[in-house]
């Protein structure tokens, strides 16, 4: 009869099953349940070869992790194609058509100061008047843009 | 939170598939109680009455290795012809074994296996075929520690005298199997 320092399988399996489902649904959420198979077949593979019992808890979530950045790896160089077309349009385009509706200077600083960053020292100075004035176009034309969304 | 019964089996069903149990078991019904059966990639390797699991685990690692799982498909042949042992419709056993014993213990239980469906043998005579004539008490502490019982039928062994002398599994057990064999006449319940 061999010396055997870990347990069966068996009674690792049911004292760690819980906590490594617990830690793969809070990392992967939805994608736990193939983690979970993932993480147990792996440790059943290194079982054998282990030499001592000692942290197997540990141990296992550790290997639970190392399934978790798998799958997040995979995800990331397989995006889900369900997943809407993201706009490729930049910022300042997407906005002009947005603010097409606003009168034409609170047009111009929304447009400026969010599609372009500009400051409203920069956006005064491009439509002939104040700092204070640009200021104030751009925040009248975005609460008229939140109105119409609405 | 807990694992639901279905991620569970499918782990369990996963990791005997894939070739990487040591050891399979599982719990199964018979008209002489719950039987633990277990299963390695050889064969057949254990069969228990009055289960306790943990133990017999901790023991069946011992023998064949600490991948130990509780699984139920490696189980099902075995299951099956217990079934049909049971309902009668089944007088020799067709599993390939895997027994981890040597010398005399392992001569023993070849000539064992050999006892046919319904009829009965002594422990001399088991001695004697294995070479020992003298070693009838040995040839009883091998079947106290017979590792399969019922596929290996021990219960067909009996004392010189036609006493059932003694069963691992209780003398009970015994009798129900050798009844059900036509080896025993029934005995009625007044």
């Amino acid at each position: 009869m061999a010396l055997v320092s870990v347990p069966p399988f068996e009674s690792f399996y049911e004292e760690n099953q819980d906590a490594v489902l617990r830690e793969l649904r809070r990392l992967l959420g939805r994608d736990a349940e193939d983690a979970y198979q993932e993480t147990f077949l792996r440790a059943l593979r290194a079982y054998g070869r282990l030499k001592n019992a000692d942290n197997l808890r540990a141990w296992v979530l550790t290997i639970a992790r190392r399934v978790a950045a798998d799958h997040y790896r995979r995800r990331e160089a397989k995006p889900e194609p369900a997943e809407p077309k993201r706009d490729s349009r930049p910022a300042y385009a997407e906005l002009g058509e947005l603010a097409d509706e606003l009168p034409r200077k609170e047009r111009a600083a929304v447009v400026l100061r969010y599609g372009y960053d500009l400051s409203y020292a920069a956006i005064g100075a491009a439509l002939g008047s104040s700092e204070d004035a640009a200021r104030q176009a751009a925040s009248s034309g975005i609460r008229r843009l939140r109105r119409s969304m609405r | 939170m807990t694992v639901s019964p279905t991620l569970d089996k499918r782990f369990r069903e996963a990791a005997a598939a894939a070739g990487l149990l040591d050891v399979a078991y599982d719990l199964a019904e018979t008209p002489v109680g719950t039987l633990l059966v277990a299963t390695t990639d050889r064969g057949l390797c254990r069969i228990s009455y009055d289960p306790q699991p943990e133990r017999d685990a901790e023991s069946l690692a011992q023998t064949f290795g600490v991948r130990v799982l509780r699984a139920a498909k490696p189980i099902d042949p075995v299951r099956r012809q217990l079934d049909e042992y049971f309902d009668g419709s089944r007088t020799t056993f067709e599993l390939p074994l895997d027994l981890r014993v040597t010398g005399f213990n392992r001569e023993v239980l070849k000539r064992l296996a050999r006892v046919p469906y319904g009829q009965l043998t002594t422990y001399g005579t088991l001695a004697a075929e294995a070479h020992r004539p003298k070693a009838a008490r040995a040839v009883g502490v091998v079947m106290n520690r017979n590792p399969i019982p019922i596929v290996l039928p021990c219960h067909r062994v009996v004392g010189a005298s036609g006493s059932l002398v003694g069963y691992a599994g209780g003398l009970d057990r015994k009798e129900q199997l050798l009844t059900l064999e036509g080896a025993l006449q029934p005995k009625l319940d007044v």
